[in-house]
């Protein structure tokens, strides 16, 4: 197990099992041992450590941070991050410090070799805490009655914003506050909540109104995960129906539904920058459509409730294809030889498929790809 | 009036008579073969006719004519040509398969296997999520679900019934029955209390679950069954409800004895969750004096319930009896936690659009 997993989706489970899906490959592998598992190690956060996606972070039941090492392929560190009741409801890297949030509103940023760690109460049955992909210090979060919060941790006295209910109801009654996800749009302050009472919001902190400025309602159900697609023109939204639905931020119109969910949607998120979105849920499955044609591009069967997931940020997926299998090739010789045998690796497979092509047309038609090959071998 | 009244009786009866030899001609001509077949102008075409009763009358005609041309060419053999000729197709095919089989006879041993139909069930699209027994994770996430406490035996089913509000009769009668039928169970008038409500008194009086019958004008049409404390809630569609009085042949009433359950073809992982959720509304270690069995049969997706006493007659002979009631459940929706359909996430909901695009794929 020593090979580096190239895998671009990674799931966490409600048995405590981490699982990766390499996509290219249609494998689907579990990295945690199931004669090991208990009840306790139940997975419900899951986060990258580094920008190079090297490390998984996973927020388990009984309090612990795991970290999973992707080269390595196996566990390399466990923290401690106990404090406060209840599940982690949010997890997130600052600076080599870990950052959690728990149900009962504990808020905690764990510096490394230091017991100096900086607290937050961010208010009662917290359901979401999130941080800020561009600003790594701000925070936001939210709950059952308690409203949307975001956070400066240079400064967490006070959080910097501090949304406000909406008006009252036709018939004057308070209207109920229960978010289940946010999450920040790139490129701009604003901020997008999605509810249990089925209202997706977008709030504008630049702006003077504490008010959402835009609500949209999707379906009947409650909204139990959202994700901004990677143009930030647009969130994906999933129900405890297993509805999930593409809504335009600017106009607040449903434009697609994604079919396919069985039961209730946990943890949805987009590429950074390719068109599609990796879903999961209560019915097993992990889903993956494409947001162009709205087509269910990758459906594949986990076996244990999923809690959560990531999906990689890495960009032409296709191409991986060759790279792993050339590195175990030549993992013990040098670093010359290397590139030599790479060279004459892609001679191969590049002849082999044309051996399989044949037809001029056929190879005329393939990609980029091997063009791109072709003019290396042109060069040999 | 009597008079007329009977005159009439007598021209129907008298239309009767003068019908029936045009019909017997009818049929003679249609599948005797004797009379020669209908001829039409050439550019004539059966969807021109615009009586409808005329039009499928001439276009059965003119199929069965077709077909026994195709027969006659097909059939070289002389006798069933003769057949087909003197008695029409249904007997030809009758001829046909008795020949075949005379055939099987006469190769003995060496005859050809003999096809299996194709059923629905036997198409069954593969599905995915099919329990493997000797699967390592499957096995420890149900070792350690909701059920894990009954299966160890830590714990004895101890059943609520109730209904919807204000039952009528009949879904009274059933639930009686069904209390019978199901050992350590009680009958509660619902007296209009929300489930909600009543889920903690259950909780906090050991119930492990909680059984309601929703009726719809008289008939009994739906039934949640909630495992408790911690869920899950089964949503079921009930059809065919056949109390004790309306079953045929039935035995006598049931002993108190706990069954033995049967579960038939639960096969998926979804399956296998509501299997174990019957299992669990049956006390462990059956009393087999009592020689009664409960049986839970999925086909097709649709669970049949059926209660049975059996006797063996003889090393080889098994007699069983129906004692009841009986009904039809379909899976509507299977939610996490206990009942609350507002706010509870669920593991699988039935939608009819997206799922039943294809009749051989089967979720249970």
């Amino acid at each position: 197990m020593a090979a580096p997993a190239q895998n671009h989706v990674w799931v966490g489970t409600e048995t405590g099992i981490l699982k990766g899906i390499n996509l290219v490959k249609k494998q689907a592998a579990n990295y945690t041992e199931v004669s090991s598992l208990d009840r306790s190690q139940e997975i419900s956060v899951m986060c990258y450590g580094d920008p190079q996606e090297c490390e998984v972070l996973l927020g388990c039941r009984d309090g612990t941070v795991r970290v999973f090492n992707t080269e390595k392929s196996k566990f390399t560190e466990f923290h401690e991050c106990r404090g406060g009741e209840g599940l982690f409801r949010g997890l997130g890297v600052l600076d080599n410090a870990l950052v959690t949030c728990v149900e009962s509103g504990l808020l905690k940023v764990w510096k490394e070799g230091s017991n100096e760690n900086l607290e937050v109460q961010v208010g009662a049955a917290v359901e979401k805490m999130r941080l800020c992909d561009t600003q790594r210090h701000k925070v936001g979060t939210g709950g059952k009655e308690n409203d949307l919060k975001i956070w400066d941790l240079q400064r967490p006295e006070e959080p910097i914003f501090r949304a406000k209910n909406v008006r009252n109801d036709w018939l004057d009654l308070r209207v109920p506050v229960w978010i289940r996800d946010l999450d920040f749009i790139p490129e701009s302050d604003k901020i997008v909540t999605c509810t249990s009472h089925h209202q997706v919001r977008i709030y504008d902190p630049s702006s003077t109104q504490k008010r959402p400025v835009l609500e949209v309602l999707f379906g009947e159900d409650p909204l139990t995960a959202l994700s901004i697609t990677p143009d930030g023109r647009s969130v994906v939204v999933g129900n405890s129906h297993g509805h999930m639905g593409v809504i335009d931020l600017r106009k607040g119109r449903l434009m697609c539904a994604l079919k396919g969910n069985a039961g209730s949607v946990r943890s949805i998120q987009c590429h950074k920058s390719m068109p599609v979105v990796a879903s999961c849920g209560l019915d097993r499955f992990m889903r993956l459509h494409s947001l162009n044609d709205k087509k269910l591009l990758h459906k594949v069967y986990l076996k244990s409730r999923l809690n959560c997931l990531l999906l990689t940020s890495r960009d032409k997926w296709e191409d991986e294809e060759l790279i792993p299998a050339e590195a175990e090739d030549v993992k013990d010789e040098e670093k010359d030889e290397v590139w030599n045998n790479m060279d004459t690796i892609v001679d191969k497979t590049s002849s082999k498929r044309r051996k399989e092509a044949q037809e001029p047309s056929v190879v005329a038609e393939s990609t980029e790809n091997d063009k791109k090959k072709k003019k290396k071998k042109k060069s040999v | 009036m009597a008079a007329g009244r009977s005159s009439g009786a007598a021209e129907s009866k008298k239309r009767k008579k003068s019908k029936s030899p045009e019909e017997g001609s009818d049929v003679a001509g249609g599948s005797g073969g004797g009379e020669p077949p209908v001829f039409f102008p050439p550019s004539f075409s059966v969807s021109e006719i615009k009586n409808k009763q005329r039009r499928h009358f001439m276009f059965m005609k003119l199929k069965m004519e077709k077909r026994k041309r195709q027969i006659l060419r097909n059939h070289a053999d002389d006798s069933v040509k003769k057949r087909i000729i003197v008695y029409g197709n249904a007997l030809a095919k009758l001829a046909l398969k008795k020949k075949l089989k005379k055939e099987r006879e006469a190769l003995g041993d060496k005859a050809p296997p003999k096809p299996v139909p194709k059923t629905i069930e036997n198409q069954r699209v593969y599905d995915e999520t099919t329990v493997d027994p000797a699967d390592e994770e499957v096995a420890y996430d149900e070792a350690t679900d909701d059920f894990a406490p009954y299966f160890n035996r830590k714990t004895t089913p101890k059943i609520l019934i109730t209904t919807s509000d204000r039952p009528r009769g009949r879904t009274v009668r059933f639930t009686e029955q069904l209390s019978s039928i199901i050992p350590n169970s009680q009958v509660y008038y619902r007296r209009g209390l929300a489930l909600k409500k009543i889920i903690p008194q259950c909780i906090g009086r050991d119930y492990t679950d909680l059984i309601v019958i929703n009726e719809d004008r008289k008939i009994a049409n739906g039934l949640i069954l909630s495992h408790l404390p911690n869920g899950p809630t089964a949503h079921f569609k009930m059809s065919n409800v056949r109390l004790r009085k309306e079953i045929k042949r039935k035995g006598k009433e049931p002993t108190e004895h706990k069954p033995e359950v049967i579960l038939n073809n639960f096969t998926t992982r979804l399956g296998h969750s509501i299997g174990r959720m019957f299992a669990s509304l049956y006390p462990h270690d059956p009393q087999f004096t009592g020689r009664q069995v409960a049986t839970f049969h999925n086909q097709r997706d649709y669970i049949f319930f059926r209660y049975h006493r059996y006797i063996f007659r003889s090393e080889k002979k098994v007699g069983i009896q129906e004692l009841g009631p009986r009904f039809t459940l379909k899976l509507r929706s299977l939610q996490k936690g206990t009942f609350d359909s507002k706010y509870g996430e669920y593991e699988w909901v039935h939608k009819r659009h997206e799922m039943d695009s294809n009749r051989r794929k089967f979720h249970l």
